[in-house]
């Protein structure tokens, strides 16, 4: 099977029924997607097929059509997405561990919708779940994201 | 091991019963002075300089010993050390370090002082003294109780120091200039004529000299990071998935495993059949363990699959099968038989119980499960006599004692390698986890394991939040509260928990009725008494542990109270207050809110609660209105006073963090049991708080306090209880009992 992950083509040889999550963590050695329910209720596990947030743990191998881009292939440390550098700016993360997915999410909402309302907001981010409660600096830096967006 | 497990049972018959006669360990052990673990594998130009400062000629890494699960410890530790080093640690390399004696937690032994955390009395802070020395003496190291900040910042900040002070003497002796005439900047030693030298290129020399511990601190005034908005050393690893948690930890050559134990927990396994799963792809192993049955495959998913396809008969659990059964229990335990200790008792409450009109409730708080995002899990490898251990943990020393124990192979060869948590909320003051990857591992001799839990294992492996029963009888008088009798019912988290870590400690457990007992009130007749109940599914800390129910049984029943009295809710919580410092949260809270009473106007309410726990004094005000779709939490006004705030922008988050994670469970959230196992195993039923329920929240921190203090736990314990009373003002509807959506919809 051939899978094509933030630009790069791999080979791989699993299960039709594997979920991409499972593929990226164990096959292919990217963590920056996390396991938190296995049933797309948390969110960690969010990534992009061909641009659109998906939840990987419920996206057979089989299923994907596109590449695949997670948060490594989003920006790096040292060349920032827009809505990593707001992340940053508002110090959004406390443990962390759902912020990969909340900022797959993020980004893939503001490339639909540039000018959301807060209502579209709590709409489109109510289902990543953040244990730790970060979820006012989320807001904070939706926002901030949409205007610098904008500005590029 | 025997002589410490000695001084701690002293300890906590100290921490618990009475004084008599002081503590007699002995004063050289607590002023021994603890050798530098960093000395013991140095390298050939390296300088270990304190216990916290290690620098070669590539940089310098700063040992950060407290475990980070989301509250931002790492960071703080580092802006301490570097405060007084002259480094900017996000240059730094950070490290957790090895578990050792040199990392104890003073105050978290000290806080078992069987006093309330606002006496500063003479006694009551002697005690706390002596009982820190025996956090040292046991070397007990652990991240909890909000303990991180006001155990360690004297510390990092004089590690710190010392360093700087022993480089510029090593730049000193280079030079041929006198100490003092040097300045330190930016990780760098400068002479009067302005030639500098970094560090690094001083480390072979550093290495070779005494330390200079005669060091005096900086005044606060002059601090360049402290009290201060800085970045938080982590912020960008999380926020570029480059943040490695022990879940993401690689070890060449290892398998992946998992595991399913009894949900019934200390149940057995009667009979398992595994000859499907033993022949899907990827199983390299099925093997029993205690309690349960492990798989070991080639990739996480195969080895969850594989072990979901074992069909496993189990036995019962060692406690009440249902949760009805469980509450039963909790009610036959308010007699005398089960009295732990009656921790106050002011005035004279039976006899204005027997004169005047009672008042009386029932509160219920559930059983909870921490369900950090990140499920438990564990890389482990046993040689002949090494073991190698990666993983989040709080308790790194009990993680490697108990590993030793297990595998036989000594301490000393048992390298604990700590991750960072993808939370954890008092879930890692367990080890279980451990063990079980550590008996695959013994399976395995030289293959690293690494074993991670399925969300289901570990919604139904939890030692939850214990549930707690209270029972409250008052009476008022001319507008006032005049008697308070709370009993809280519920199972001994402390006996349960440092069972498993070491030993059930004899003596009362003030955890029972912390939140409760200790509040700053001055009621003429007040009494709160623990009652505790035979183990049930056994317990552990969570956020602000016997505060985070307490603090709502005691303040709800203190509105009815109020309420009965005709008292506006916060004019009485201000009048019954005690204690300066907390009646100056409180006050604060009243304006930051704009208090008038707690009418807001057509369907809306607002509800006040204060509880002091962790040693910090924190007061909420929060709004609702009662929309036709259910209550809707406006806004909430939170102010604390943990003394001089170090980090604000990392204190506003942990401030409102345990605002929402308070009322995410207090809304939405319970462990119910059926046949011995909680019966919310994923998200689904578990929902916690998604984005659309968060409320507007604004902190305020005073800095009235003298004592420094941490802000992880201290706002969740009156979340619960102010938006209970503000639904209470708004609809009319006193609950009692949590979580509230059994009762009232909400938006």
């Amino acid at each position: 099977m051939k899978l094509r992950v933030n630009g790069q083509d791999h080979e791989i040889d699993v299960e039709p029924d594997m979920p991409l999550l499972w593929v990226l963590r164990d096959e292919l050695g990217i963590t920056g997607v996390k396991y938190g329910c296995g049933i797309a209720q948390c969110g960690a596990c969010t990534v992009h097929m061909g641009g659109t947030a998906i939840r990987s743990c419920q996206t057979p191998a089989s299923s994907v059509d596109g590449e695949i881009t997670t948060i490594e292939g989003l920006g790096t440390p040292e060349q920032l997405h827009i809505v990593q550098a707001a992340w940053i700016e508002h110090q959004v993360a406390q443990c962390g561990y759902c912020q990969s997915g909340q900022i797959m999410q993020a980004a893939s909402f503001l490339a639909e919708n540039p000018d959301p309302t807060d209502q579209e907001i709590d709409d489109a981010m109510s289902g990543n779940l953040c244990r730790c409660g970060t979820y006012p600096r989320i807001r904070a830096a939706i926002k901030t994201a949409a205007v610098n967006l904008k500005k590029v | 091991m025997a002589k410490v497990a000695t001084i701690a049972r002293r300890t906590f018959l100290v921490g618990s019963a009475l004084i008599a006669g002081g503590v007699a360990f002995g004063i050289y052990e607590a002023k021994k002075a603890i050798p530098n673990p960093l000395l013991d594998d140095l390298d050939e130009g390296e300088a270990a300089i304190t216990p916290f400062v290690k620098i070669d000629s590539n940089g310098v890494t700063l040992i950060t010993p407290r475990a980070d699960k989301g509250q931002g410890t790492y960071s703080i530790q580092a802006y301490l050390i570097a405060e007084e080093l002259d480094i900017n640690p996000l240059r730094c390399n950070l490290d957790p370090g090895e578990p050792h004696q040199a990392y104890y937690n003073g105050v978290a032994t000290g806080d078992n002082a069987p006093f309330p955390a606002y006496d500063h009395g003479w006694i009551p802070d002697h005690l706390r003294d002596i009982l820190s020395s025996v956090g040292k003496i046991m070397a007990f190291q652990i991240t909890g109780g909000s303990t991180s900040v006001a155990d360690m910042h004297e510390r990092l900040l004089t590690a710190g120091a010392v360093a700087r002070e022993t480089l510029k003497e090593a730049a000193s002796r280079r030079w041929k200039v006198n100490r003092s005439e040097l300045k330190t900047e930016n990780g760098a030693v400068i002479a009067p004529d302005g030639k500098k030298l970094a560090y690094t290129e001083l480390a072979t020399d550093a290495a070779k000299i005494d330390p200079v511990t005669d060091v005096a601190l900086r005044a606060p005034q002059n601090w360049r990071y402290l009290g201060k908005p800085v970045q938080r050393t982590d912020i960008i690893a999380k926020s570029t998935g480059t943040q490695i948690f022990g879940i993401d930890a690689k070890v060449d050559g290892m398998v992946h495993a998992t595991v399913r134990a009894n949900p019934g927990i200390g149940g057995d396994v009667k009979k398992f059949d595994a000859s499907k799963a033993q022949k899907m792809r990827g199983v390299k192993k099925v093997l029993p363990i205690k309690h349960g049955i492990a798989i070991v495959a080639d990739n996480t998913w195969r080895a969850i699959q594989a072990a979901n396809a074992i069909e496993i008969e189990w036995g019962p659990g060692p406690y009440p099968a249902t949760t009805d059964k469980m509450w039963e229990a909790l009610q036959a335990s308010a007699t005398d038989e089960f009295l732990d200790k009656r921790w106050r008792d002011d005035g004279d409450v039976d006899k204005e119980l027997a004169s005047g009109k009672v008042i009386t409730a029932e509160y219920r708080a559930p059983y909870l499960a921490h369900a950090p995002l990140e499920p438990m899990n564990a890389i482990v490898k046993v040689e002949d006599n090494r073991v190698d251990v990666w993983t989040g943990t709080q308790i790194p020393a009990f993680v490697r004692d108990h590993v030793a124990s297990l595998t036989g192979v000594s301490a000393a060869n048992v390298h604990v390698h700590v991750f960072a948590m993808g939370g954890s909320f008092g879930r890692r003051l367990e080890d279980t986890y451990v063990l079980q990857t550590t008996e695959i591992a013994m399976a395995m001799k030289g293959t690293p394991v690494k074993m991670t839990w399925s969300r289901e294992e570990d919604m139904t492996h939890d030692y939850p939040r214990p549930m707690q029963l209270g029972l409250g009888r008052g009476t008022v008088k001319d507008g006032k509260v005049e008697t308070y009798d709370l009993s809280s019912i519920g199972q001994s988290m402390t006996r349960s928990w440092f069972g498993r870590l070491m030993f059930a400690p004899p003596g009362p457990d003030m955890f029972l009725v912390a939140g409760a007992w200790d509040q700053p009130y001055g009621i003429p007749n007040y009494r709160v008494s623990g009652y505790a109940a035979k183990e049930m599914a056994p317990v552990s800390s969570w956020r602000a542990p016997g505060s985070c129910a307490n603090g709502f049984l005691h303040e709800g029943f203190l509105d009815e109270l109020i309420h009965a009295a005709g008292a506006d809710p916060l004019e009485e919580r201000l009048r019954l207050m005690i204690d300066p410092v907390s009646k100056k949260v409180l006050e604060a809270v009243g304006e930051l809110s704009g208090w008038t009473g707690p009418k807001l106007g057509e369907n809306r309410g607002r509800g006040v609660a204060f509880t002091h726990s962790h040693g910090v004094p924190c007061a909420e005000v929060i709004e609702v209105t009662n929309t036709p779709s259910g209550i809707k939490i406006d806004k909430v006004f939170v102010v604390t006073d943990s003394g001089k705030v170090l980090d604000p922008i990392n204190y506003e988050a942990q401030a409102f963090g345990g605002v929402n994670f308070a009322l995410a469970h207090a809304m939405n959230c319970e462990l119910t049991y059926a046949n011995y196992a909680p019966e919310q195993t994923n998200f689904d039923a578990y929902q916690g708080m998604r984005l659309y329920q968060s409320p507007q929240i604004t902190v305020k921190a005073l800095e009235n306090s003298p004592n420094i203090r941490g802000i992880g736990e201290p706002t969740v314990p009156p979340a619960a209880p102010a938006l209970a009373n503000a639904i209470f003002a708004a609809t009319g509807k006193r609950l009692r009992e949590m979580p509230f959506n059994k009762f009232i919809d909400f938006v």
